[in-house]
């Protein structure tokens, strides 16, 4: 446009005749004739021409790798059969040919896919150091009393007794079936899951959620966990360099889930505690808008409800006020609802499914991840569930699901498990008592140390206050006193960095994996690290 | 009053004027040209640019009911969009293998209750030797199975908490033990080199996302197995370059071919980042010699690029031949190990696809390390990998399964490959595998890839047999069908020979 402006008048513009001999004539001499026409008139075109090149530059660099090459030519030309008949060179010959040129090692590393690279290299998070300490010295009461004690796995064996109870009585006819059928384990099964196990996983879904929803079993698909749940959404709802807005803080494994291979941006919508880390309206528009001025494109927004780490639940209106933002912005709205069934408190948890029951939305943009690792106690098996009112999610997921189908015996196992309706319900009741107690004797056990708790009704965890003992009041202390709990203390936490808190000095504590004789050596070892940190101070 | 205009200096004195004019507007209509084309590409019609509204932010604030109504006179807003890789994904199947498939699902045979349905010889799926896998089962499955401890007690921790997700020790022990058995017990594999996956898809896939990046390319020597075009092209934006192999050799990849593909795919700016081998061939059946596989090996360090070698058929051998695995070559000599990768599973040679167990067997420790953290992504179920452990262990059973297994299958082999001799139809010979790769060129009118779909048709709908037709498998010559023979018994076969002949008749009679 700038050019075209220049242009014009400079083919309107006056000069004096064309016969001047041995003049320099340069081009645009015509415009700035008379302000010093022969070096601006050599500047600016070079100057128009740079910028051009720097663009095309720019723009090459960017648009060539995505660039999809156009599909390679067949080779049928009858060379390639002669040349066959030409190479035949013996065995001997060809490796001695070769060994000179790099025998052994010296021949160049292959090269690896950068993303690889990436992901080989990535250092590990505190939140992974953690777990990895854990694992090579874990505690254990009698046989290593001084081993790192975890709370920073979400798992729960507050009521694995009842799941071995039921598979020690029924592993064998519900694998194998009553008349003993090995069709149905051996052979291909359909790789997003058998129906038998979409319609009792639709029943024990609505159980959980207190009969308030019913699920439709062919709007499931299954997958190995909801771990890749979660990534075939992503992969199914956004393109490379897209971004889903997420409620920090949110659960660390969640930057891997969803951009490990996907390559989807995660941008963090700051709760804060003032708020009792509830994700506000304001926060989320404003995360929106700047994003949008980066000019990503928000695809959407993933929640986990309850939340994890915090523990908390979204009421009735902000899921409301939730889905007309998504309608609004014309986005997606993913809700993990995987601890559905963990809840200890009082309050009732409400299920997005419920709230699209309820009023007329626009039901294509909701999905619901859900899986049995955390109602279920069963994170070993492997199962998690894609719930969508999308059909073309549901297409593509489907399809999808052959990287991540679960194994039929297991699903055979979990078909009769589910359908025992008695232990379903003698183990959620059971369940969500031992729950609570443990629930309660740790805020309790954390109080009389002094240090406070966020308010939650769900989930494996609390999620604690300790910025009064951290040194600065930023990252760099949470994570000292992080380190000290893990090296000093022995207990392996996970720091609110790590979730991506925007406030320093949060930590989520997971006691499922405790017994409550366990309970003491935690808070004495707390108490220990917490009276050092006081003494510095 | 001279008209000047820009360039009239270098065009000058050859029609200075006019074409001083034409070039620059010429050279501005072209760089617009180009910044619109450089524009365009990424279209996806924006959510129509709503105004920052300041009104969402009270959202919350507002009482229910009015929020609803304010929203709902706006009118509900466009549908939602789906990514663009998803709505390509969701799209219906468009090869001839996946359409087979579905039909048959819809019409299964069955001699006694579905006796005019469709015969199913497009799934690779083993089902003669099912009942030692049964008997065992029964037989050895209990809780203890499952459940069992170190200590004999029962123990639930072993299977309902999180295990490794790139699969329990145990396994890959028990894995690495039955991969050297099936390989003839030439070769040991390393425990610590496995990644256990569920299933041998997402292997291929992650080894995909491992070696190559998005535009990059693997060269395949063709006729190829159709997954693959899903296995690796879905979601990894990984190209596969079809290398063409012809039954005048057999269908054996050569070193010619190969080394043609790469040229006129680094002419193209394509990287190519590794060659992709099944061995045993899927759909051919053959095997690949000692002498192949050290040219293949060469190729690859010459060109320094990786070889993803899948033989989850090794024991599914039961020609005279023998098979020779990429590992053991790798054994005998010193090659630089980084670039070789095995893909292997218990899907075919122990019948147990339901079950999802894949591996991947790598020498590249950076590999290995990025595949150990995206199996995370296709973990294998605790209690399977409880029952394959102790299904393993037992050796004795191994053992007898795996001759079983290649008798019946031999047996079941030469008795289809006769039937459709008495047709008149050959087929390559093969050593190894669930299928048979047939020739039925002679069929077809007219002789391209119309011909030989029309053929696949009239065997689908006409003699109600599903099979897979060459082109789904990037064969180039057309006329060539895979039928897999192993979920049929001895009576199947005489009715598929039967509903073969049928076609063949009608086929020879208009000519």
């Amino acid at each position: 446009m700038k050019k075209d402006q220049e242009s014009t008048p400079s083919s309107t513009s006056t000069g004096g005749g064309a016969t001047t001999a041995m003049r320099v004539i340069v081009p645009l001499q015509g415009v700035v004739q008379g302000r010093g026409g022969l070096i601006l008139g050599s500047v600016i075109p070079c100057a128009l021409f740079y910028f051009f090149q720097l663009y095309l530059k720019r723009n090459r660099s960017k648009g060539g790798s995505g660039e999809n090459s156009p599909p390679p030519p067949p080779a049928r030309s009858p060379s390639g059969t002669h040349l066959q008949e030409s190479s035949p060179l013996q065995r001997v010959q060809s490796r001695s040919l070769l060994s000179p040129r790099g025998g052994g090692s010296s021949g160049p590393a292959p090269l690896l896919a950068s993303r690889a690279d990436s992901i080989a290299k990535q250092a590990d998070g505190p939140y992974y150091v953690g777990l990895k300490r854990v694992s090579e010295d874990p505690y254990d009461r009698s046989s290593n009393p001084d081993g790192v004690i975890q709370l920073g796995l979400a798992e729960n064996r507050l009521s694995l007794d009842l799941v071995q109870e039921w598979l020690a009585e029924n592993a064998k006819e519900s694998i194998l079936g009553q008349d003993m059928s090995i069709s149905g384990i051996a052979t291909y099964q359909p790789f997003d899951g058998l129906m038998e196990l979409k319609v009792a996983i639709a029943g024990f879904m609505s159980q959980v959620m207190d009969k308030s929803v019913s699920f439709n079993p062919s709007q499931i698909v299954l997958t190995a966990g909801a771990t890749p749940a979660i990534e075939i959404l992503s992969f199914c709802l956004a393109d490379p360099g897209n971004a889903f807005l997420v409620p920090s803080p949110y659960y660390p494994d969640l930057d891997r889930d969803v951009k490990w291979r996907t390559g989807v941006e995660i941008i963090p919508i700051p709760c804060r505690s003032a708020d009792n880390f509830c994700l506000s309206t304001t926060a989320l528009d404003r995360t929106f808008n700047q994003a949008r001025k980066r000019g990503l494109k928000v695809r959407g927004i993933i929640i986990s409800n309850p939340s994890n780490p915090v523990g908390n639940l979204f009421n009735r209106e902000t899921l409301y006020s939730l889905l007309d933002f998504a309608t609004e912005k014309n986005i997606h709205l993913i809700s993990n609802e995987i601890l559905a069934g963990s809840t200890h408190g009082s309050e009732d948890f409400v299920s997005l499914a419920e709230i699209i029951d309820s009023e007329d939305f626009d039901r294509t943009r909701v999905h619901i991840v859900y899986g049995l690792s955390k109602d279920l106690s069963l994170p070993g098996f492997r199962v998690g569930v894609i719930y969508t009112f999308n059909e073309n999610v549901l297409a593509a997921a489907k399809k999808l699901a052959r990287f991540s189908s679960i194994s039929a015996p297991s699903q055979r196992l979990l078909i009769s498990m589910l359908a025992d309706t008695k232990f379903i319900h003698l183990f959620m009741k059971n369940n969500r008592e031992r729950l609570e107690r443990m629930y309660n004797a740790f805020v309790t056990g954390l109080k009389q140390l002094g240090i406070e708790c966020m308010k939650s009704n769900g989930g494996f965890y609390c999620w604690m206050d300790m910025s009064g003992l951290i040194r600065s009041y930023n990252e760099k202390g949470e994570l000292e006193l992080w380190d000290k709990l893990l090296s000093v203390g022995k207990v392996n936490v996970t720091p609110g960095s790590s979730c991506h808190c925007i406030e320093p000095g949060w930590f989520r504590l997971c006691f499922t994996t405790l017994s409550e004789k366990d309970i003491p050596v935690v808070m004495d070892r707390i108490r220990k690290v917490s009276e050092i940190c006081k003494s510095r101070s | 009053m001279r008209l000047v205009v820009p360039l009239q200096g270098v065009v000058q004195g050859r029609g200075g004027l006019i074409l001083g004019s034409l070039i620059p507007c010429a050279l501005y209509y072209f760089l617009q040209f180009y910044l619109k084309r450089r524009r365009s590409p990424p279209p996806p019609p924006p959510s129509s640019p709503r105004s920052p509204s300041t009104s969402s932010v009270n959202l919350a604030d507002l009482p229910r009911s009015s929020s609803r109504l304010s929203l709902s006179t706006r009118g509900s807003i466009g549908r939602v969009h789906v990514s663009a890789r998803a709505s390509s994904i969701a799209k219906p199947n468009t090869s001839p293998y996946y359409i087979g498939l579905d039909r048959v699902r819809g019409d299964p045979y069955d001699p006694v209750q579905n006796p005019g349905g469709i015969i199913q010889l497009g799934l690779a799926e083993n089902r003669l030797t099912l009942d030692l896998i049964e008997e065992w089962l029964s037989k050895h499955m209990n809780e203890a199975v499952l459940l069992g401890g170190v200590d004999g007690g029962l123990s639930i921790s072993g299977i309902a908490p999180y295990q490794p997700s790139d699969g329990l020790m145990e396994l890959k022990v028990v894995m690495a033990g039955f991969m050297t058995q099936v390989m003839g017990g030439t070769v040991s594999f390393n425990p610590s080199q496995l990644v256990l996956t569920c299933g041998a898809t997402p292997a291929v896939e992650i080894l995909s996302f491992c070696l190559a990046d998005q535009g990059n390319a693997f060269l395949v020597p063709t006729p190829y197995y159709p997954g693959f075009d899903r296995d690796i092209k879905f979601r990894t934006g990984v190209e596969l370059i079809p290398v063409h192999c012809r039954s005048s050799e057999n269908f054996v990849p050569s070193i010619a071919a190969l080394d043609q593909a790469f040229n006129q795919a680094k002419k193209r700016g394509q990287k190519v980042r590794g060659i992709l081998i099944t061995n045993p061939s899927n759909p051919v059946g053959n095997l690949l010699s000692r002498e192949i596989l050290y040219n293949l090996l060469d190729f690859a360090r010459e060109r320094n690029i990786h070889i993803i070698s899948d033989e989850i058929y090794a024991g599914s051998v039961y020609g005279d031949e023998e098979f020779v695995s990429m590992a053991e070559i790798l054994d005998s000599e010193d090659f630089d190990k980084d670039r070789v990768h095995i893909v292997y599973g218990v899907s075919k040679d122990l019948s147990l696809p339901g079950f999802r167990v894949g591996a991947i067997y790598s020498f590249n420790e950076y590999v290995l390390a990025s595949s150990k953290k995206l199996a995370r992504f296709s973990s294998i179920s605790a209690p399977t990998q409880r029952i394959l452990v102790s299904l393993l262990s037992d050796s004795g059973f191994v053992q007898d399964y795996l001759q079983t297994n290649k008798q019946r299958i031999r047996r079941l082999h030469d008795l289809f490959v006769l039937g459709l001799e008495q047709l008149g139809i050959e087929s390559t010979k093969s050593s190894a595998g669930f299928y048979c790769w047939v020739n039925m060129s002679r069929l077809i009118s007219p002789y391209n890839e119309k011909g030989e779909l029309e053929l696949w048709e009239k065997l689908l709908d006409i003699a109600k047999i599903n099979v897979t037709p060459g082109s789904a498998c990037h064969c180039i010559e057309p006329g060539w069908f895979r039928c897999c023979f192993t979920t049929l018994d001895d009576t199947d076969v005489g009715v598929v020979v039967d509903r073969i002949r049928n076609i063949v008749e009608t086929c020879k009679s208009p000519a």
